[in-house]
């Protein structure tokens, strides 16, 4: 059982802050680190690792520092994001090196590469791998020493979803198993599967935290911002104001856009409404669904 | 010294091509000396003028260059260097067991064609081939550490090696008597002046100052490698 724990953690590059007074505790289980990229994501993850230096506060491990202390390798697995494996190398000898690196035998090394699944293909050269692949023998490397602390950096990024599928469950497993696992990821579907608590960092900020309801929940009763064009906008658009479900109705060149305050009842309403007026719906269209004015609006309201 | 660390450095200098940019150089002096053997030149002033320009003025702080920066900038330009660095292994004991690979790739590259070379051209006369080969010894192992440092701390380390090499060595040390006392080239003409009793080989720097500073040098270096390894931050793409 490990706990990290990053207080008040500020990292910036010159004039550029990446990591912005960041507080979390991470114990046993899966941690979902989410948030658009450029959030910081990767950076928090990287201080948690020791590779890069808090430029304030502290990131410890168990209490101890991480930063500059080669002990917490004991303790920790990492698979970074960069494909960052010798592609001249063979998967079992990326990860029998791991293990040697560990001090470990081959016995570790095999148990490593059955547990991502790799046995059939442990004797080809990893460039010849596809993404995944890579990712799993990168998983392989990292679990080799049997961490309690697993970091994950975009970990699913560009596998197929068999792939992905398999490493999920194998994440889930480990958290099950009480190790602590933290991951990141820019999708949230991604996360909710996988994690049970989540944290959402925004703009280097560390925005939301709580469970996959929770943050379901706070993501989706937001007010959405819907183009419609149709037959008759102007008669539409009576109509809806009348209805509870929208705040706000404007005219504009590319039809009008609606504020809704009921998102549920916006959607259930619009094609009755619609029907019943004999206006007919050429297009609705959200405006705001893209996961950075998602991001945006939960890190306003935090 | 870590021999997982050293097994897969050499793997990635040795593997494939990778091995002709390191052998291309040697194969050349080696052609040479032989061009020169059968067309009948092969006398002393053109060995020790072969071996000064070529061996020592070019090869050496070539082949330096590549074997020292390649066994570790590759690794933190591509990342996979995290993979070392994430094991409970000290930073220092990387750099270092990088350094062995590259002084002894040195050894292998450029000391042993060199005496060859010289051997090919002129046999044992004069302990000209064993003076240079001394010679390229030392100084290929200072080009590995400075390189090695160069490969650690600067992500242009192949820029300024060559600039060191061309324009520091080769130019300002060709017109600026004192910048000699400052170039490992040099530092290698004294180790293999004390040794040949060749006439036309002359050292500008005095053996008492080449030794000391040429191991000021690789222990400085290598250590300072070690130290920046140890707070050398790795970030993401974002």
């Amino acid at each position: 059982m490990s706990v990290i724990e990053i207080r008040q953690v500020s990292r910036w590059y010159g004039n550029v802050v990446a990591v912005n007074d960041v507080t979390m505790t991470i114990g046993p289980g899966v941690t979902g680190l989410l948030g658009p990229n450029g959030a910081g994501k990767s950076t928090l993850l990287h201080l948690m690792a020791g590779f890069l230096q808090p430029s304030g506060g502290t990131a410890t491990l168990d209490a101890k520092p991480i930063w500059k202390n080669k002990d917490v390798y004991h303790t920790i697995g990492l698979v970074p994001e960069k494909e960052g494996v010798y592609g001249f190398l063979t998967g079992w000898q990326f990860v029998q090196s791991a293990a040697r690196l560990h001090g470990l035998g081959d016995d570790a090394a095999e148990r490593a590469i059955a547990q991502v699944d790799m046995a059939a293909a442990r004797d080809r050269r990893i460039e010849t791998y596809s993404k995944g692949m890579r990712q799993r023998i990168k998983v392989a490397g990292a679990l080799v020493h049997e961490p309690s602390v697993l970091l994950l950096d975009e970990p699913f990024n560009g596998m197929d979803p068999r792939q992905r599928l398999h490493l999920m469950d194998l994440v889930r497993d480990l958290g099950a198993a009480g190790k602590t696992i933290v991951f990141s990821s820019h999708i949230l579907e991604e996360v909710e599967r996988v994690a049970q608590q989540i944290e959402v960092m925004v703009a280097g900020r560390h925005a939301a935290s709580g469970d996959y309801r929770e943050i379901r929940r706070r993501m989706t009763d937001r007010p959405h911002l819907f183009r419609v064009r149709s037959s008759d906008d102007r008669r539409l658009a009576a109509a809806l104001i009348a209805d509870t479900a929208s705040g706000g109705v404007s005219f504009t060149p590319q039809g009008l856009e609606v504020r809704t305050v009921d998102f549920r009842r916006f959607t259930h309403q619009l094609p009755r409404l619609a029907r019943d007026l004999g206006v007919r719906l050429w297009q609705v269209s959200p405006t705001d669904e893209d996961l950075e004015s998602v991001f945006s609006y939960l890190s306003g309201r935090s | 010294m870590n021999t997982v660390v050293a097994s897969i450095t050499y793997r990635a200098m040795l593997g494939r091509k990778r091995i002709w940019l390191l052998a291309l150089l040697p194969i050349a002096l080696i052609a040479f000396a032989l061009l020169f053997r059968f067309i009948g030149g092969g006398d002393e002033s053109v060995a020790v003028e072969l071996m000064k320009t070529f061996a020592i003025g070019t090869m050496l702080p070539l082949l330096g260059l590549i074997a020292g920066t390649g066994v570790i900038a590759p690794e933190i330009e591509d990342g996979t260097i995290i993979h070392l660095m994430s094991k409970p292994i000290s930073r220092p004991v990387i750099a270092f067991t990088k350094f062995v690979v590259a002084a002894s790739l040195m050894v292998g590259f450029s000391v042993i064609p060199t005496y060859v070379a010289a051997y090919i051209l002129i046999g044992s006369e004069s302990g000209i081939a064993s003076g240079f080969a001394l010679g390229a010894l030392f100084a290929g192992i200072a080009y590995a550490a400075v390189f090695l440092l160069l490969g650690v701390v600067s992500r242009h380390a192949v820029t300024i090696g060559v600039i060191y090499a061309l324009v520091w060595e080769g130019l300002i040390g060709g017109y600026v008597p004192g910048a000699r006392r400052f170039s490992i080239q040099q530092w290698a003409q004294s180790v293999a002046d004390q040794v040949t009793t060749s006439a036309f080989l002359k050292s500008e720097v005095a053996l008492s100052f080449a030794v000391p500073a040429m191991i000021i040098v690789v222990a400085g270096s290598v250590l300072w490698a070690g130290q920046r390894l140890r707070v050398l931050s790795l970030t993401g793409d974002e």
